[in-house]
């Protein structure tokens, strides 16, 4: 018969010998303790649930395998097991570190993804589509020097041998090319910029 | 007197009276309840019964 008043030992004892109301009384006795106990250490409610089950999970086996011999307190040796399964939990996370987020902190404040968003994607076209139909405006000799500079990235010296004039006309074709390219887009406040 | 500013680094503090959920006892009071272990030639094999 087990009595509420029954030590902790007397009932370890009397679960082994199969008594499974023990066990209950066992777990509502100590439920508290070792579950704040594995809260305070992993900050989560539902990992806690976890780490909590797989302990009582590991008692039972032990108790009905008639693997555990009564050398300690049976809550210190509950809280043994809980905490070497909170360390493997955090051995574990290690090795795949996890980054948790609170109201003061954002990791996503210093890290960023490269590549563009939807929006901005939308406006490098814009811009990228406003700028070729504005160059397409230039006088044909400026137009093939500055594609062949910006688009196609050759050297003056190759657009020189390409077009048949001289590097320094090259040179002032392509700088003409970008004060007219200015001209155009002051004269018609075209904002090229994302 | 020096006001002292500390306080614990998480936003949520341990509460005393924190316990786990009822299921998760419940689950483990069935699960002691299915299993069992069986002694043959001095092994032993756990089984799980429904």
């Amino acid at each position: 018969m087990i009595k509420k008043e029954s030590t902790d030992a007397q009932l370890v004892s009397a679960y082994m010998k199969g008594n499974e109301q023990a066990i209950s009384v066992l777990i509502t006795r100590h439920k508290q303790k070792i579950y704040s106990f594995i809260y305070s250490k992993v900050f989560d409610r539902d990992l806690s649930e976890d780490i909590f089950q797989d302990t009582f999970i590991k008692v039972i086996k032990t108790l009905k395998r008639g693997a555990y011999n009564e050398e300690g307190k049976f809550i210190s040796w509950v809280m043994r097991i809980s905490h070497n399964l909170v360390i493997d939990h955090f051995r574990k996370n290690n090795r795949m570190p996890k980054f948790e987020n609170n109201s003061d902190f954002n990791i996503f404040s210093v890290l960023h993804d490269g590549s563009l968003n939807a929006e901005k994607t939308m406006i490098k076209e814009q811009v990228e589509g406003d700028l070729k139909k504005i160059i397409q405006e230039l006088p044909d000799d400026q137009k093939e020097v500055l594609l062949m500079r910006i688009y196609k990235e050759m050297s003056f010296k190759d657009i020189s041998e390409k077009t048949g004039v001289s590097i320094n006309t090259a040179l002032g074709r392509m700088r003409y090319a970008l004060i007219n390219l200015r001209k155009v887009i002051d004269k018609h406040n075209i904002v090229l910029t994302n | 007197m020096q006001k002292m500013y500390s306080g614990t680094s998480r936003s949520e503090r341990v509460n005393e009276n924190l316990v786990p959920k009822e299921e998760t006892v419940r689950f483990l009071l069935d699960y002691s309840k299915a299993l069992s272990v069986i002694d043959y030639n001095k092994m032993k094999f756990e089984a799980l019964l429904n």
